[in-house]
């Protein structure tokens, strides 16, 4: 079975250089068939990578030791679903399944384009296909995930306890089908500067799949932040991590693209700023694929000093520069038929949110970057905390959710006084009454940079209610169906808009809950023997009784919490912690388990208004003396007498528990984080959703002048 | 105004403030940094009082609790010159003997006193280049 995988690999590479060759002969010979054998190559790489991928996969599943990457990362005692999983959590087959993705999504791309952007097509079809053949190369030369051993281990070293979240196993998916949407657009765009075809159609072509692109990699970095929160015991869902940071730096650049986009498609401007973003954007998912495997920044994810890095960074500077000469090549064919015709207009909002969204950007590189750039400017590396990133991304994200109720309610070209006082005034009423009634009522004056985003987010839901409001009430006033039908057929006539609105809208949730979550937050670290108690954010913790439990695959150890506020029991909370045996067998059949990967369980009672977090970390050090003596003891004793003998272990941390570390915390509308994401995907999933043709035809020239002057904006 | 000398003076602006705000950018970075150092380089030389991001690996065996206070060993990466950390708090899942950290610390007389929630471990989950049977 390996060497079927590595033989798909070696094809998968030939096919990429084949492809590269046959689209570029294509193109430059003006030869169809050659150009279209360079296409079909695209689909031959994703049906051989599929093999390589299924081969590997099933390897995991069946527990076939041989492959070392199977050795390394899975056991026979893994569960099935996250054996299934296990694949992406090696180097090798992250890469594999980053290389698989790209095929895949690449397919599709030249399907769905496969009559539009002719001219461009092939260079694009090249470009996507020297991205499959670099990392084709990876696994070939660097990282092969079908190496073998023999003999092959009796049993394999496990998946990482901390992987084992259902989150997780769909999180690397997310940002992989992200990532490689993402190079899809740049492909695009790089074959559009190339074949010097530099109108919409490059943007029209690829404006679903870079939306595509941005909800995945969102959801993806969701479902990190989801990760961070529930599974790695500190709390936090965002810590500006470099590996973090590497996936929202793309989806920041992508964000402004969809944007702007806009702008050249309506008005034919901003047409450099626009194959900029994307070239941009697609170099930045490159580095952020690289970043987690060169081990040059300091992460908590660690990916270690890895083979990779030099030829990612031949890869990255070959792009950056090839991307820079380019549009340099092509100013003249590149400059814009208009130009902004005021500032107070929805075209100058829109740049203003690239702005910000570059800012952000920048702000987000420069801090990650900021060791290498402090090592090379002073000789000493140095690192920028949580505290500087916030004193740049609060105010920018301020303004970019002022923005996002903006734009909506803001008109093309320029905005008069009358437009003005007709669309702002409800919303900025309603933004300000928030600001008002949460400074007086609910005390949050002490915080002004939380209270002011509550005002904005007031602000952009009045904006975004308020549009959808007028459309409904136009088309009433047409069709007279009633309100949920008319809002129904409205969002389905004109899914980007509605959608991008409904994204808007979740945004602006999901600031609130990070606003509050961020400035209202209580936490403390207690120390606690049973019976204790502690106070924090106005709530009674008692630690009630200790809990253990043995599985097959690690030992918890927990607590019991009663909760309590104003004398009221509000929840009872089971905080544990799970210690993993580990593979090294000088640890001693007992200390193994011990000395271990722990994971920590925590006890979460999530509510709308707040959200009570506690983890646990037991102090062992009473526990070690016995577990030595235990491991000097039964280090030749039966598997099931070493169980028993486990067992009796945690039985006494039952009768004897020792004082344990209790970290408490309690956060309010933590849960808007997640439901304002869950908005923010609906809406994308709106706006991604194909409009049928039935739909399309039907709207006629005179409706949409009718709702345009119900709108006012005709 | 002359539409061109309209967009010359909006182009001014726009520069201006983008270089003011980078200017503040790079100026805060390097004034709110936290200088990395090794185990060795903070045993050679350390300023007491003044914060240094700490990173190397945990020293097997010396993990120890007193009350609420965790005391270990840290030392370099490919070397052996170690120096002592305390740090009082909850600390990541990950944390163990032998493990990569990343700490904030302070020297206090001989001892280097870490700040509060400032300790991360390295996850050791994935794309290690070294592979064994540990190396879980």
């Amino acid at each position: 079975m390996a060497t079927l995988g590595r033989a798909c690999l070696f094809l998968a590479f030939g096919i990429a250089l084949y492809g590269i060759g046959a689209s570029l002969y294509g193109a430059r010979a003006r030869r169809r068939a050659w150009a279209e054998s360079g296409r079909r190559a695209v689909f031959a790489l994703a049906g051989v990578l599929t093999v390589a991928f299924v081969v590997l996969e099933s390897a995991f599943l069946r527990s076939d030791f041989s492959f070392d990457v199977v050795a390394t990362h899975s056991s026979t005692t893994t569960p099935t679903f996250y054996k299934a999983a296990a694949v992406w959590s090696s180097q090798e087959g992250s890469l594999l399944l980053w290389v698989w993705l790209l095929a895949l999504w690449s397919s599709v791309a030249l399907v769905v384009v496969r009559r539009r952007a002719r001219e461009a097509q092939p260079y694009a079809t090249a470009m996507l296909l020297g991205f499959a053949a670099f990392f084709g190369a990876l696994l070939i030369f660097f990282a092969d995930p079908f190496t073998v051993s023999s003999p092959a281990p009796a049993e394999g070293a496990g998946l990482n306890p901390l992987l084992r979240h259902p989150s997780m196993m769909i999180h690397p998916p997310m940002l992989y089908s992200g990532y490689t949407l993402f190079t899809i657009p740049f492909a695009f765009a790089v074959g559009a500067l190339v074949a010097r075809r530099l109108d919409a159609e490059w943007i029209a072509v690829t404006r679903r799949f870079a939306l595509a692109a941005w909800f995945l990699l969102g959801v993806g970095i969701l479902l990190g932040a989801r990760w961070s929160y529930v599974e790695l015991g500190w709390g936090g869902y965002w810590g500006w991590d470099p590996v973090e940071n590497a996936s929202l730096m793309p989806w920041l650049t992508g964000t402004a693209f969809l944007h702007s986009a806009m702008i050249q498609e309506k008005r034919g401007m901003l047409k450099v700023w626009n194959v900029s973003l994307v070239l941009a954007t697609g170099i930045l998912a490159i580095l952020g694929t690289f970043l987690v495997r060169s081990g040059i920044l300091d992460s908590i994810h660690a990916f270690g000093a890895s083979t990779l890095g030099t030829p990612f960074l031949l890869l990255i500077g070959g792009l950056v520069a090839g991307s820079v000469y380019l549009v340099a090549s092509r100013r003249v064919e590149l400059r814009s038929r208009h130009r902004l015709d005021s500032l107070f207009s929805r075209e100058a909002a829109f740049l203003l949110n690239n702005l910000v969204l570059v800012g952000l950007c920048f702000v987000v590189f420069w801090g990650t970057f900021f060791p290498l750039i402090s090592e090379a400017v002073t000789g000493h590396k140095a690192s920028v905390g949580p505290p500087w990133f916030d004193r740049y991304t609060v105010p920018l994200a301020l303004v970019l959710v002022l923005l996002a109720g903006i734009g909506p309610v803001i008109a093309w070209r320029r905005a008069t006084l009358a437009n003005v006082a007709r669309n702002f005034l409800i919303p900025v009423g309603v933004g300000l009454g928030v600001v008002a009634l949460l400074a007086a009522g609910a005390g949050a004056a002490s915080h002004p940079a939380a209270l002011v985003m509550f005002g904005c987010a007031g602000f952009v839901l009045a904006a975004v209610g308020q549009e959808f409001w007028r459309g409904t009430r136009a088309r009433r006033a047409m069709t007279r169906e009633p309100v949920p039908a008319a809002l129904v057929a409205l969002v389905r006539r004109n899914r980007r808009r509605y959608g991008g609105y409904v994204v808007h809208a979740g945004i602006a949730v999901l600031f609130v809950g990070v606003a509050a979550s961020s400035a209202f937050q209580h936490a403390r670290d207690v120390r606690l023997s049973p019976g204790g108690s502690a106070r924090v954010g106005g709530y009674d913790v008692r630690y009630v009784r200790p809990t253990s439990k043995l599985a097959s695959e690690k030992v918890s150890l927990g607590a019991v919490l009663d909760v309590r506020k104003h004398g009221r029991h509000v929840a009872t909370l089971r905080p544990t912690r799970g210690y993993y045996p580990s593979m090294d067998p000088s640890l001693g059949p007992v200390g193994r388990y011990f000395d271990g990967q722990a994971t920590s369980e925590v006890g979460l009672r999530a509510g709308l208004r707040r959200d009570l977090w506690m983890a646990i970390e037991p102090d062992l050090s009473s526990l070690q003396p016995i577990i030595r003596d235990a491991d000097r003891r039964f280090a030749s004793a039966r598997p099931d007498v070493q169980a028993f003998v486990i067992a009796a272990v945690a039985a006494r941390y039952l009768r004897h528990p020792p004082p344990a570390t209790f970290r408490i915390i309690v956060s309010p509308l933590v849960t808007w984080i997640w439901l304002g994401a869950l908005v923010v995907f609906g809406g994308a999933l709106i706006a991604l959703w194909p409009a049928q043709l039935a739909v399309r035809r039907r709207a006629t020239a005179g409706y949409a002048a009718r709702v345009s002057r119900e709108l006012g904006r005709a | 105004m002359d539409p061109h000398r309209k967009r010359t003076i909006r182009l001014a602006v726009a520069l201006s403030a983008a270089v003011l705000l980078a200017g503040a950018l790079v100026y805060t970075s390097f004034t709110a940094s936290t200088e990395a150092r090794s185990p060795s380089q903070l045993a050679r030389h350390a300023d007491a009082g003044r914060s240094y991001q700490l990173t190397g690996k945990v020293v097997p065996g010396s993990i120890r609790h007193e009350g609420g206070l965790l005391l270990f060993r840290v030392r370099d990466r490919g070397g052996s010159a170690s120096v002592p950390v305390t740090y009082r708090g909850a600390v990541p899942d990950p944390f163990r003997d032998g493990r990569e950290i990343i700490v904030d610390v302070r020297r206090q007389g001989a001892v280097f006193v870490g700040e509060k929630d400032s300790l991360v471990t390295k996850c050791p989950s994935k794309f290690t280049a070294k592979k064994g049977p540990a190396a879980a």
